[in-house]
């Protein structure tokens, strides 16, 4: 390693042309492969001239939907990326076996199950969760758009800088090789005195602040901005667990920028929080960053229980069987959740009255899980089932997440978990309800609304073709991972010994395979769909015969999603306007209130992504040049006035005038 | 709750909507309170009034949870029936959740420290 001068540490800090992975072949082939098909996108862009529709339509736009379907986005592509990740370790773990060393260095396969599991969590389900929220939500309570517009386009984009940090590590140094917590000792910086853990803390503190507004404002759109007579007790399922959900992020996710930040100190400037000398305490880090893991989980599932109701609701065309039942289960998931993540940890040392504690909460926090099933089975059961896309999703996932439910009560019995803990079962349990209950949601979730979304459905036979690849995927690629769990075999290994254990690795790579089908599948579905969307084309702004507010607007909805706002006398607001012979007004509108794009969000997270390059790679005088200039923005922001403009009448007549008319000849 | 025909922009411009008769005297009431506060627990310390720093510290802990009313009432303006009654809902939740996780803390970290703490120096040398 040469020596840099002094003017160039000033400069670039600990960045040197070595930390260029231009000796690892691998790392440059998928450098060359991501920068071509970079390239190619940006020329494509440029070609045909959308830098300025981007730009103004879509980037700097404040408008939920816009902001939802890019959250959306921001989480498929980023699956990708870490289900490319899954691939790698299943392909290295099939053929790792006694002389054979697989292909990749054991440095590189800690980076690859470490980015796996910090990406699939933070930048898949959570985009693609709060995309649903931001775009479903406001919809559903009958709102023009959430509390704080701006805020919402922010919190957009400091996802995506996190995200960009995440990527930015696979060809600038390395990431973490810790595992996706990165407990100390082991991140600290002596076990870890590269670059990896610095990319791991400032993309999640980056990211992490986009996710604490977002839930911030759509709590307070879901208690402010209610259709008039939407009370709580009429507000959609889907609605309520977003309601749940958030109240767990405004809580939670402080607790997990306050660890981060004591890691980061710890790592920076030399205190002892979480390092083995001088009173420090790792333990302290595990307990305090479970704190925040546990709700964390539950902040995934509970808008995906929300979208499982809608989805049965309306594809067996029945009021939800317990709708009260189902409020009250979601509240009680909510505050139990706080009260079990002692669970994650059995085996650190408690003595049998914590372990006891935490192991019965945890299986009474089961209780009211199984009750939302049971609603669903009887809302099901004697209605008249239509098995579209989203329904077979929600029927997939019944059957998978009630066998990894039962896994998990299994790992809650503190003895069972001693043998469990850290072994392969552990990691075929969360897969099963995090696959099983968060992705099938979501899917189910992303065919559900896309009409609403885009104008048109996706296209149903490549949608089955998905799901079915993604639920036998699913099956193959984990069981065996459950019979290797139960033999004893840990996570994260990159090589056996015994080859015994070959042929289970072998089956779960093909269930790998399967799922990547399911994955193509979902991209040939989109794609055929939009070729096909004329013969998709969804003119009612109802395709479903849906039950709740966001099918009464068009499809796609205008910019300010209701003309007037709709009056609520029910649970099922859309179905009771549409028994008593609901007629949209046509006449009287009125100029209607709404905010104005800005740019700022975008250049905010820049910014800050820049600020946290800088810090990842010790470039001080960078670090402190973006983070006045952050804050020079961020204030300068607050003198910006033109945030609001008056949509005129005229305007909102002229596109409801093109709605009636679209309704009329489709009679 | 009023109908919410309007969008709210994020410029807080809602006073009148918040309900809230924020007043000179109350303020002054809330500062003098908070700063009579603050300056009682560092004239504890500096003064070396208590002995033992077991009894401070607890002192300490109890001004400060007083400080923390002070602020909201007098400068946060929360009482029970702001934004009608969701404050006071929310104060509830936090205080549940605090109490959870602090206390869930202390009995695993104590717990753990009983388990597994390593011996002092002294203690490794007099094992039998």
């Amino acid at each position: 390693m040469s020596t840099p001068s002094d003017l160039s540490t000033l400069i670039f800090g600990r960045l040197t042309l070595d930390q260029l992975p231009l000796h690892v072949p691998i790392v440059l082939a998928t450098f060359a492969v991501v920068a071509i098909a970079g390239i190619a996108l940006l020329g494509v862009i440029t070609y045909y001239r959308l830098w300025g529709y981007l730009w103004r339509e879509w980037f700097t736009s404040i408008d939920h939907k816009k902001i939802g379907i890019m959250y959306i986005v921001l989480g498929l592509v980023m699956l990708l990326r870490g289900f490319a990740d899954a691939l790698m370790m299943r392909a290295q773990q099939a053929i790792s076996f006694g002389h054979s060393l697989g292909y990749l260095p054991p440095e590189h396969y800690n980076q690859i199950f470490t980015a796996h599991g910090v990406i699939m969590i933070f930048f898949v389900a959570m985009p693609l969760i709060t995309g649903l929220m931001n775009f479903v939500m406001p919809l559903q309570i009958g709102a023009r758009d959430v509390a704080f517009p701006f805020l919402n386009n922010f919190s957009f984009w400091m996802t995506v800088s996190g995200a960009v940090l995440v990527m930015l590590s696979l060809f600038v140094g390395e990431f973490a090789r810790t595992g996706w917590l990165a407990y100390p000792p082991l991140s600290d910086i002596v076990a870890s005195p590269d670059a990896g853990v610095d990319y791991y803390i400032w993309a999640l503190q980056i990211a992490g602040v986009g996710t604490l507004l977002s839930g911030i404002n759509l709590l307070t759109t879901i208690i402010k901005m209610r259709a008039p007579g939407m009370t709580l007790m009429r507000m959609p399922i889907f609605t309520w667990t977003a309601l749940c959900t958030n109240v767990l992020i405004v809580a939670a996710f402080p607790v997990l920028t306050a660890v981060l930040a004591l890691l980061a100190l710890d790592r920076y400037v030399g205190t002892n929080f979480f390092t083995t000398v001088l009173g420090g305490n790792a333990m302290m880090y595990v307990n305090l960053i479970w704190i925040w893991g546990h709700p964390e989980v539950y902040i995934l599932i509970l808008p995906c229980f929300g979208i499982y109701s809608e989805v049965t609701s309306t594809f067996c065309r029945k009021r939800l069987f317990g709708y009260a039942s189902m409020v009250y289960a979601t509240v009680v998931i909510t505050v139990l959740s706080y009260l079990v993540w002692l669970h994650h940890f059995f085996t650190m040392g408690s003595g049998a009255s914590v372990n006891s504690f935490f192991g019965i909460t945890t299986m009474i926090i089961s209780i009211p899980t199984g009750a939302k099933i049971f609603n669903w089975l009887f809302t099901m059961y004697r209605g008249r089932i239509r098995l579209e896309v989203p329904m077979l999703w929600t029927i997939g996932f019944m059957l998978t997440f009630v066998i990894g439910g039962m896994t998990g009560v299994l790992l809650a019995v503190p003895p069972a978990d001693f043998s469990l803990h850290n072994s392969l079962f552990l990691i075929a349990h969360f897969h099963n309800v995090i696959i099983g209950g968060v992705v099938f949601g979501l899917f189910a979730g992303i065919n559900y609304w896309f009409p609403k979304a885009f104008g048109f459905r996706l296209d149903p036979f490549w949608g089955k073709c998905s799901f079915w690849f993604w639920l036998v995927g699913f099956w193959v690629a984990f069981m065996p991972l459950y019979q290797l769990g139960m033999m004893g075999v840990t996570r994260r290994l990159s090589h056996f010994e015994n080859s015994s254990l070959q042929v289970w690795f072998v089956i779960a790579a093909f269930g790998a395979f399967l799922i990547l089908l399911g994955i193509v599948s979902m991209l040939i579905q989109f794609w055929v769909s939009f070729r096909r969307r004329e013969a998709l084309r969804d003119v009612t702004g109802d395709p479903w015969d849906g039950r709740t507010l966001e099918w009464s607007t068009s499809s796609p909805p205008p910019q300010y999603n209701f003309a007037f706002t709709p009056l609520v006398h029910g649970q099922e607001a859309w179905w009771e306007m549409k028994r008593h012979g609901y007629r949209r007004p046509v006449t009287g509108f009125v100029p209607l209130h709404m905010p104005k794009n800005t740019g700022a969000g975008v250049i905010l997270a820049g910014l800050s992504l820049v600020f946290g390059f800088a810090m990842i790679w010790y470039m001080w005088p960078l670090a402190a040049i973006s983070f006045v200039a952050l804050l020079a923005t961020a204030i300068g922001h607050t003198f910006n006035y033109l945030r609001d403009y008056h949509l005129p009448a005229a305007e909102v007549a002229r596109v409801e005038a093109a709605r009636t008319a679209l309704l009329d000849s489709h009679v | 709750m009023s109908t919410h025909e309007e969008m709210h922009p994020d410029h807080g411009d809602g006073h009148d909507e918040l309900g809230v008769h924020a007043t000179l005297k109350g303020y002054f009431t809330g500062f003098l309170l908070a700063a009579g506060l603050t300056i009682i627990p560092f004239w504890l310390v500096m003064g070396g009034v208590f002995t033992k720093s077991g009894p401070a510290d607890a002192f300490i802990l109890l001004l400060a949870a007083v400080q923390i009313v002070v602020h909201a009432i007098y400068f946060l303006h929360m009482n029970t029936k702001s934004e009608g009654g969701w404050n006071l809902l929310a104060l509830i939740f936090t205080l549940v959740l605090v109490v959870i996780t602090l206390s869930g803390s202390v009995w695993i970290m104590f717990h753990l420290n009983d388990n597994m703490m390593p011996m002092t120096l002294q203690q490794a040398r007099n094992l039998p």
